[in-house]
């Protein structure tokens, strides 16, 4: 059993410096977990403790059913794949690979045997006997990945291993990565910046901001219910708009403006209003005025950038919509809307 | 050269002038010189001197006592250079694992880098002397009779002890840059692949470290060959005699003292030939195996 | 629906484990930085007792008495065998061969170093060579005949002897090819279309911007310059031309005397002559040590 729980875990360097907060979560067997976050977030704090190259400052943490405190990262069963690969330079990708084993005592046929597979599964083959220094970027993750993937561990580690690529690489190793996470079934934590990286590998996302989790959910529920404006902002994209509104029982007024809105929630007082570029409708009759500065032509779709009330605010077209330039009227469509306390940015 | 050079002449040649004068005159004039004295022998008078082609170099390589002074040179090199890249490894190993005090000890370790050669040999004269000195009686204790300056041993191995300590630093402060030079998360991949801390130093950091090691082999052995000197003549306290000496000594003995110049010259050039060959051991190994990354 | 963080207590505060480990570290760092520090020290103290003290017993653990007077007698009483040097202008020799060493080394090696990468010249190849080539001979090597060439310069005891032959090797001009050579070429472009001449644009730009380099080399090249012993001590038969390293030798080789050698002011001699450098490589240390890691061709 893979299952990786935390209790507790908490994280304060010897300056005095709070890099994570206090934390409990469980990640479960043959999971994909994204934790995501801007940086200095905490993110890839909490990954090296798990991994066992940060000491945990309190709480528990277990892989498995065993607590692994203290355990040394050689004897948890993790593989990890570090921002640069960290390869070793004066070895071959054979040997690279393969270290990992022979440290554990494995017999050479076998580890040659594993090495042949793993070089296989990954397009790596004619580069066995070559050394880092002679091979690109991806094909430098690609050996990254085969060393993990070659010791069958019970938890794969993954440290914002795409950075480092151009774009086309990008999305094209974020494919190959879930599906090898799919195919192997082994549980994996990953940890990026990038929210669509996020957004597309992860069966559950874990947002975290300033060493605190935001919100733990899978994407469609990140997407669809963020727990503030926090989330609402950082992940999808386009951002979902937030509009400075005021709530007066059930209707909600939009500062400086009289239009009225059914509200979600009954509330009096500051708030955010919520609602993703999407979820717009362009109306003639609409109930809100909304105007038009910028059109970008996205091919798939169209998005109109704007002012509504004073405030910024996006609207995305399907790439047959009419759109112009000026003013205009859309609607909200009300199942769409958040609330968010705009003191403390939290979903009501 | 750069892409965007310039095209005047005048400014670089007056530019380049007075290095290429200094070394014109303090060096190839010199340089020439000994290669030509080194195939005369002069009169012990002073009145002129006879071409006698190869002679000298030849009674040289029969000379035993030639050849006793390079047995030595070679002894003291490997000697003095194993023994303070051993220590200094070991503890620029130790300061670069240290999280706290790190700054402190590499300031402390470093510093006898700027002591001249000859106050180490004064020093060392102190601490090896024959009757007080603390390293004669630490000795004394083993059953050696340590005599500086009488016993050949013994001043050989005070000479050794004194050119590592003054060595040491040096090449902690090169391994330590060294050490901090190999990324990080290579470090921390080898933890998680090897539980062993002696393997992962042998298998991952010690080769990493090795073009620095390399490069330190030759500056050692140079260090040895040549920069020991003042160490060596504070040791000997003036009185060659029967002490032991390096080649480079023995230039300057039989240059200056021994007033045999045509020998002293071909010394000069039988060195000359050794520096040729580890320099051009250096940048041909040297240059090979440094940019991994 | 959304999971946020839960205040459960820890299940257990774990120990901190004590790392013997690393205590063993820190006894090896100590045993190094004490076996460093111990010489000097002992010169130190011994430095304190008077000759007779130090000729009957050695070095000393503790200390005498006698500091001060050791210190005065060796800078300020004039001795040797003229009776016209002190400890003070031997420290000046020191100074002036030090600081006159590091300055004129680096200005000549910096002009040939941009001579050689920033102008389309002919022979610049062969002037790098030419240039090179010295790194084949150190001066200890070739100390005979340069010695002859001095004399027949008539440049024995003086200044410009002592200095100028040891700047003739071509450590510096490398180090400041190798960092000319990693500047941008942009830089020199930008200056071009700015209008800089290739002297401003050194003067200008490049010197400016090698501030930290010619900084890590002056230290380096002041401690080699103060450090000096086999030429100074047969360039200068002239007493008053004495460095501190050169004095201390003249002391301890006074057995000649049937007085015992003033090794109190000879070990004090030696900590005046080890003071200046080791206080410019401790408080310069990141400059030094940059300047050494650099220097490697």
């Amino acid at each position: 059993m893979a299952q990786v729980t935390l209790e507790g875990i908490r994280k304060v360097y010897p300056n005095g410096f709070q890099a994570v907060q206090t934390t409990s979560f469980t990640i479960q067997d043959g999971e994909f977990v994204v934790l995501v976050g801007p940086s200095g977030c905490g993110k890839s704090t909490l990954l090296r403790m798990i991994a066992g190259l940060e000491d945990i400052t309190e709480g528990v943490l277990k892989i498995g059913d065993r607590v692994v405190n203290d355990v040394d990262p050689a004897d948890r069963d993790i593989a990890m794949v570090f921002q640069n690969y960290a390869l070793y330079p004066h070895m071959t990708v054979r040997k690279n690979i393969g270290y990992g084993l022979k440290n554990r005592g494995a017999p050479t046929a076998e580890i040659d045997a594993k090495v042949e597979d793993a070089a296989k599964m990954l397009n790596l083959s004619e580069y066995l006997d070559r050394k880092p220094a002679q091979l690109s970027g991806g094909q430098r993750q690609r050996v990254a990945m085969g060393r993990a993937v070659v010791r069958d561990p019970a938890l794969f580690l993954f440290d914002e291993p795409l950075s480092n690529l151009d774009a086309k690489l990008r999305n094209q190793m974020r494919i190959e990565i879930k599906a090898l996470q799919r195919r192997l079934r082994t549980t994996a934590v990953y940890v990026t910046h990038d929210q669509v990286e996020a957004m597309t590998m992860a069966d559950r996302i874990i947002v975290l901001i300033q060493g605190r989790i935001e919100q733990i959910g899978t994407p469609s529920e990140i997407y669809h219910n963020p727990a503030s404006t926090f989330v609402a902002s950082f992940m999808g994209a386009p951002p979902m708009n937030l509009i400075e509104a005021e709530v007066d029982q059930q209707s909600v007024r939009i500062n400086g403006f009289g239009n009225q809105i059914q509200a979600p929630q009954s509330f009096d007082g500051p708030v955010t209003l919520g609602i993703r570029p999407e979820d717009v409708e362009m109306d003639e009759q609409g109930q809100v005025v909304f105007h038009v500065d910028i059109l970008e032509e996205l091919g798939a779709h169209r998005l109109l950038h704007g002012r509504l009330a004073n405030q910024p605010f996006s609207v995305m077209l399907g790439k047959d919509d009419a759109a112009q330039i000026g003013e205009t009227k859309i609607n909200l469509k009300p199942e769409a809307l958040r609330l968010f306390d705009r003191k403390t940015g939290l979903r009501l | 050269m750069k892409r965007a050079g310039f095209d005047t002449i005048w400014l670089p040649v007056a530019l380049l002038l007075p290095q290429l004068m200094i070394i014109a005159i303090f060096f190839y004039w010199p340089a020439g010189w000994a290669l030509q004295s080194s195939f005369f022998l002069q009169d012990p008078f002073g009145f002129g001197s006879t071409f006698v082609m190869a002679e000298n170099y030849t009674s040289l390589l029969g000379n035993d006592q030639y050849k006793r002074v390079a047995g030595f040179t070679i002894l003291y090199s490997v000697l003095v250079t194993f023994f303070s890249l051993a220590i200094a490894l070991l503890l620029a190993v130790k300061a670069d694992k240290v999280i706290k005090g790190a700054k402190t000890y590499r300031t402390l370790l470093m510093w006898v880098y700027a002591i001249a050669p000859p106050v180490a040999g004064f020093l060392g004269i102190l601490f090896f002397d024959q009757s007080t000195g603390p390293l004669t009686k630490f000795f004394q204790v083993f059953g050696w009779d340590f005599k500086l300056g009488v016993d050949y041993n013994a001043t050989a191995t005070a000479m050794v002890i004194v050119a590592v300590w003054k060595q040491v630093p040096v090449n902690s402060i090169f391994f330590l840059s060294g050490l901090q030079s190999i990324p990080r998360s290579v470090r921390e991949a080898a933890m998680i692949d090897n539980r062993s801390a002696t393997g992962r130093f042998w298998q991952v950091t010690f080769p990493l470290l090795a073009p620095t090691a390399f490069f330190l082999l030759i500056i050692n052995i140079t260090y040895a060959l040549f920069d020991t000197f003042g160490i060596i003549d504070a040791l000997m306290k003036g009185e060659p005699g029967n002490n032991p000496m390096t080649l480079v000594y023995k230039v300057y003995l039989d240059g200056f003292r021994g007033n045999d110049l045509g020998g002293s010259s071909a010394q000069s050039v039988i060195l000359m030939a050794l520096v040729l060959l580890l320099t051009v051991f250096q940048f041909r190994l040297v240059e090979r195996r440094i940019h991994y990354t | 629906m959304a999971e946020t963080t839960l205040d459960t207590p820890a299940e257990t505060h774990r120990p901190r484990r004590i790392k013997w480990e690393a205590i063993g570290d820190h006894i090896i760092l100590i045993l190094g930085a004490l076996l460093m520090m111990l010489p000097p020290l002992l010169a130190l103290t011994t430095a304190s007792h008077d000759a007779v003290t130090i000729h009957r017993e050695g070095l000393q653990l503790t200390l005498g008495d006698d500091l001060g007077k050791n210190f005065r007698a060796a800078m300020f009483e004039r001795g040797g065998f003229t009776q016209t040097v002190d400890g003070m202008l031997m420290l000046m020799n020191s100074f002036i061969l030090g600081i006159g060493f590091a300055v004129g080394k680096i200005v000549i090696s910096m002009m040939a170093a941009y001579a050689i990468v920033y102008f389309r010249l002919r022979f610049a190849t062969l002037a790098f060579w030419v240039i090179f080539t010295t790194l084949l001979l150190p001066l200890e090597v070739r100390i005979l005949p340069s010695y002859e060439a001095i004399q027949k310069l008539g440049l024995t005891n003086t200044y410009t002897g002592l200095i100028v032959p040891l700047i003739a090797s071509a450590t510096g001009t490398f180090f400041f090819r190798q960092f000319f050579m990693s500047v941008p070429e942009e830089l020199a472009e930008a200056a071009r279309i700015d209008g800089a001449g290739p002297w401003k644009f050194f003067v200008d730009i490049l010197i400016p911007l090698s501030k930290t380099m010619i900084a890590a080399i002056f230290i380096i090249m002041f401690v080699f310059g103060w450090n000096q012993y086999l030429w100074p001590t047969l360039i200068t038969t002239d007493e008053s031309f004495f460095t501190l390293v050169r004095g201390i030798k003249q002391i301890v080789l006074s057995y000649t005397d049937s007085q015992i050698p003033e090794h109190g002011q000879a070990l004090a001699l030696a900590i005046v002559a080890m003071i200046p450098p080791v206080l410019v490589v401790v408080f310069f240390q990141n400059w030094f040590v940059k300047g050494l890691t650099e220097s490697d061709k």
